[in-house]
């Protein structure tokens, strides 16, 4: 039985009268308690793609197609009223920027408890007490202090703890995680990232990260999928993908990040610069950019092939692989 | 846990941090002063009034103020300040009553027009621009014509002539606010759109339209009083400040105390509501640094 299986996942505006499909083809599965990966630069459809998972139309603004098959249940035609009953407890989501993610007009505490007296049978005291137990299992200091404080007098790290236990208040099954850590100082996005993995492992949480930093991916994912302008470029584990790239993208990707002893000025990056949704390149969108071009790429949109087991990329480099 | 550290930071609670505030402003001392003196006189009117507010005696009509008298007396000898005091109340009810139907109407019309957009925000704004364009004292006057005068119907067409101000007030608010992160955090706990609104949009937006309410109360007085002035307010032998000058504007050369007086009343009124109003502009905002 998959845990989360997305297949063909797209996004689809009218912007005046022409249709853009910011994000196309989206598909990947990930297994109970999985930490999956999502790379891609901003734009590329990342965080589209966590809202339309969760099928929040209203954020993503236009039609969501494809299919989301989440422990057997087909999420995109579920009726809203139903929706609202598993985001929050089955699947929970930590958007992107902490310091904005809290009602400035409620104690933190209380927005907490709100998740959670909402989706749990549960009494006000024991749901506060519930709270501040989880809350010092986050290492939040002082938290009968902090759950009686409201957002505005907390620091960026408290806050962004603060989100993270909203989001594992309920003891979802799936966590998704929208860039948690990009706000915040590099000493403190280690330590988040630390309990994040602490906290799913713990509880077999499958969680479903978000960042463009690869260096976050390295360190706490399973599996990896690559997005770009839209397009999921490339899936694997996590060593194929870092020791085997196989996307040109991909390849690219990695080159770019800096290591100690490399050559003074030497700052690698991609030509060219990504396209914006309006603009997508025919064919493979990469093609602009991508150093082993070839006609091909410009006419015909590559498909999303497997070419190892749980390795799938989607190039006109690569034959599909059977059996 | 650690018990001295709860208690080493202690917080004062909203209600003191906003008193404290109010009375570091001059400006808000003035008006609560001047409000709740109001607000005092129309509770203990009749125990304050020296004399009947409708006994008429033509002796003693047309006198100017005197001991007995310290405001004067009107056309039919009754006492200008007992009529003052007792008017006091029909503006104060009338002002908190007219301006809560109009919060009512606004906020109810103008979040779910900024929540829901396209075309219920377009039919909805369109009414409440309508309903702007249009002079206040036009459409309290035509609502007062459709269902008759007296107190009940002035209240009634106050309220429906200024819902639109706070409509758009809200709406504004709103429209900027449901793209806050915050909103697609509750969104994704999974949140109905009802709480949504109600709980996490509202709170947000809902200190302009306090401000503005206030400010509204001085304005919804000074409308009781025009329509009181054109004979559509609250009938005789009520005293309304409005209908007591429309009086008075007959005798004006003759005794000048009988609109002078109840002009005054409603001048400091407003701008009791007025100062108060204003001072509440900085006292309102939660992330005063006073919370810290």
């Amino acid at each position: 039985m998959s845990f989360l299986k997305v297949s063909d996942l797209e996004v689809e505006f009218r912007v005046d009268k022409n249709t853009v499909k910011p994000i196309e083809k989206v598909s990947f599965e990930m297994n109970e308690g999985e930490v999956l990966g999502m790379v891609g630069e901003t734009g590329s459809g990342k965080s589209l793609t966590a809202h339309a998972i969760m099928g929040l139309s209203s954020l993503v603004g236009g039609k969501i197609r494809g299919s989301v098959k989440f422990e057997e249940r087909e999420l995109l035609s579920l009726a809203e009223k139903e929706m609202q009953s598993i985001r929050g407890s089955q699947i929970a989501l930590i958007p992107q920027n902490p310091m904005t993610s809290l009602d400035p007009v409620y104690r933190v505490g209380d927005q907490i408890v709100e998740g959670l007296y909402k989706h749990v049978k549960i009494s006000k005291r024991k749901a506060k007490l519930q709270v501040l137990d989880l809350m010092e299992k986050l290492r939040i200091p002082k938290p009968d202090r902090v759950f009686q404080q409201y957002p505005h007098q907390l620091s960026g790290g408290l806050k962004q703890r603060i989100v993270i236990a909203m989001g594992l208040c309920t003891n979802p099954r799936l966590l998704i995680a929208d860039e948690p850590t990009t706000a915040l100082d590099v000493t403190v996005q280690a330590q988040i990232m630390r309990l994040f993995k602490e906290m799913t492992v713990d509880k077999g949480i499958g969680l479903f990260l978000i960042t463009h930093d690869l260096g976050v991916i390295a360190q706490v994912c399973d599996k990896v999928a690559v997005m770009y302008a839209g397009n999921m470029v490339e899936f694997g584990k996590i060593e194929t993908l870092f020791n085997t790239p196989r996307h040109p993208y991909t390849k690219a990707l990695l080159e770019c990040i800096p290591y100690i002893g490399m050559k003074k000025g030497t700052l690698n990056a991609i030509s060219g610069s990504v396209p914006s949704t309006a603009t997508y390149p025919s064919g493979c969108r990469y093609h602009p950019r991508c150093p082993h071009s070839e006609p091909q790429c410009e006419n015909e949109m590559p498909p999303f092939i497997n070419i190892e087991e749980d390795t799938q990329v989607a190039c006109h480099l690569y034959q599909e692989k059977k059996g | 846990m650690d018990e001295n550290n709860v208690s080493e930071h202690k917080h004062k609670p909203p209600w003191l941090v906003i008193l404290k505030r109010l009375f570091t402003n001059k400006m808000g001392v003035i008006g609560t002063i001047l409000i709740l003196c109001l607000i005092l006189v129309a509770i203990f009117g009749p125990l304050l009034e020296p004399y009947s507010y409708k006994e008429q005696n033509i002796e003693i009509m047309n006198q100017p103020p005197s001991s007995g008298h310290l405001l004067g007396t009107d056309d039919f000898g009754r006492d200008v300040l007992s009529r003052i005091i007792r008017g006091a109340r029909i503006s104060f009810v009338v002002g908190v009553l007219s301006v809560a139907i109009s919060v009512l109407i606004g906020v109810v019309i103008g979040s779910i027009a900024g929540f829901y957009g396209g075309v219920i925000d377009l039919i909805l704004t369109t009414i409440a621009d309508l309903t702007w364009s249009m002079p206040a004292i036009l459409i309290a006057l035509l609502f007062v014509a459709i269902i008759g005068a007296g107190l009940e119907s002035v209240v009634l067409a106050i309220g429906l002539s200024y819902w639109a101000q706070y409509a758009r007030l809200i709406r504004g608010q709103i429209l900027s606010l449901k793209s806050a992160v915050f909103i697609e955090a509750t969104k994704s706990m999974g949140a109905s759109d009802f709480v949504i609104l109600f709980k996490h949009l509202l709170p947000n937006s809902i200190s302009p339209v306090i401000v503005a309410a206030t400010i509204g109360i001085g304005n919804a007085i000074v409308l009781e009083a025009t329509l009181g002035f054109l004979g559509m307010g609250a009938q005789p032998p009520s005293p309304s400040w409005g209908a007591m000058m429309s009086n008075g504007t007959a005798y004006l050369f003759i005794s000048p105390w009988m609109i002078i007086f109840p002009g005054l009343a409603m001048m400091i009124t407003v701008l009791g509501f007025n100062l108060f109003g204003d001072s509440l502009i900085d006292i309102m905002d939660v992330k005063n640094k006073e919370y810290l």
